[in-house]
């Protein structure tokens, strides 16, 4: 499945790309550099949802024992951590020509760069515990604590009067152009499909470095070859 | 053996805690002194001008009450863990979440009620108002018991481990920023003449938070930690 989603995320890289810089307009009040928004929206969405994902997984290793969904979340934890630096980088680098700071203390600002925090410490926590199998258990037990700022960031535009703009894309409709949406549509079907790839070819290295001892592994092409 | 009850496992464990604290007088005191002396370097780090320090006072406490309150997790159950203590106490009969609770209620008092008092000694020698003072005290009051809970779910997961007290912080330091944003914004409110009740409502509306959950999960991190 790997190489499916790995090339259709590339693809759709290319695509999303390509629009967001040569075919959306440039906006009336932001000029060019509103074009980082291409990457920001969908790293910033889906640090967020891939968090959720990752709790998911890891309340699902806890309360039933599986094997299997606690290597999920621990193998989902860099690349959000990863998309969540992107969506702060991005940000910042956002952020200076418009709001003329790399960094300002908002609510959602600092709500992302707890989640960072957040995703740093779940990975430190497993990487410090020898067992694997403690340390998926306390791991998990952190990612439902940690899950409960999900929801913060999410609504911070709302709840608290930001300098962070509130969310352009509604169900009910939106404000921004048509090729703008295509655009951003674009990569983030590109961010879902890198993320859905990346973090299965990562369980895949974390099963044969657990199971290396049973059988099927010792079974396997690869490993005979 | 007669069967205890459960506020009686409560006073006896706390008992037994402060007890185990006052033997030993000099971890109780390191906190404190260390918490004296990280306040006291800001307006040496900084310069003495009274307007900015007037200003900066509630959030200095705060962070070093923070600080200072990591520095004893590591305590809270290891003593306990090296020599068996803490798996005789899983065996007991009744709640290990109220056993946890009992713990950190012992643990606030041993680290976090003596910041408490000393925070106004502080508080004027930043030269702050006394009505901040007291809105200062009353925000460390509710804040400071939500500092250990928190802290004991991270102690708890980290039981046992290489390099645990850099880990706790890691883990526990940024579950507990939202107590940091509130208890210095109810002193600040002072300061700059706005409501401070909504401040110290969140504050509290925190605590009762976890003290329902914090145990429980502590309790839950305990058994996996001592599997």
């Amino acid at each position: 499945m790997v190489p499916w989603f790995a090339c259709s995320a590339a693809i759709m890289f290319v695509a999303g790309l390509y629009i967001s810089f040569f075919v959306a307009p440039t906006d009336i009040q932001q000029g060019e550099a509103y074009r980082i928004m291409f990457i920001h929206v969908p790293a910033s969405i889906l640090s967020m949802f891939i968090y959720l994902v990752m709790a998911g997984y890891a309340a699902l290793g806890l309360i039933f024992n599986t094997r299997l969904s606690s290597m999920m979340a621990s193998a989902l934890a860099p690349t959000g951590a990863l998309l969540a630096f992107l969506s702060l980088w991005t940000g910042a680098l956002w952020g200076k020509p418009m709001w003329g700071a790399w960094w300002v203390w908002d609510a959602r600002l600092t709500s992302e760069l707890i989640l960072l925090f957040l995703y740093l410490g779940f990975i430190a926590l497993h990487a410090s515990i020898d067992d694997p199998r403690r340390a998926d258990r306390a791991s998990a037990l952190l990612a439902i604590i940690g899950s409960v700022n999900v929801p913060i960031i999410y609504f911070s535009v709302q709840w608290w009067n930001t300098l962070h703009q509130g969310a352009s894309v509604k169900l009910t409709g939106t404000s921004m152009h048509v090729a703008m949406q295509q655009g951003m549509y674009t990569m983030m079907l590109a961010v879902w499909l890198y993320a859905i790839a990346v973090s299965l070819l990562r369980v895949r290295s974390i099963i044969l470095e657990r199971e290396s001892k049973t059988q099927w592994v010792s079974e396997l092409m690869e490993i005979k070859r | 053996m007669n069967k205890l009850s459960l506020i009686g496992l409560l006073s006896l464990v706390i008992r037994r805690d402060l007890v185990l604290a006052m033997r030993r007088r000099a971890d109780v005191l390191t906190t404190l002194i260390f918490f004296i002396i990280v306040v006291s370097l800001f307006p040496l780090g900084v310069g003495p001008e009274m307007d900015m320090l007037r200003k900066m006072a509630p959030g200095v406490i705060w962070v070093a009450a923070l600080l200072a309150s990591m520095l004893s997790l590591g305590r809270m159950f290891s003593a306990d863990h090296l020599d068996g203590t803490l798996e005789q106490m899983m065996l007991v009969p009744q709640s290990l979440s109220v056993l946890v609770l009992a713990k950190i209620l012992a643990h606030w008092m041993v680290s976090g009620l003596p910041l408490v008092i000393m925070a106004p000694v502080l508080g004027l020698q930043f030269d702050m108002t006394t009505q901040a003072i007291g809105v200062l005290i009353v925000a460390l009051l509710l804040g400071t018991p939500i500092l250990s809970m928190v802290g004991a779910v991270g102690a708890a997961l980290t039981l046992g481990l290489r390099g645990g007290g850099a880990l706790v912080s890691l883990l526990v330091l940024p579950l507990c920023i939202p107590v940091l944003i509130f208890g210095a914004g109810a002193a600040e409110a002072v300061v700059s003449g706005t409501s401070v009740s909504s401040h110290l409502s969140l504050l509290g509306a925190l605590l009762v938070m976890a003290l329902i959950f914090t145990p429980w999960v502590t309790a839950l991190a305990l058994r996996i930690s001592m599997e």
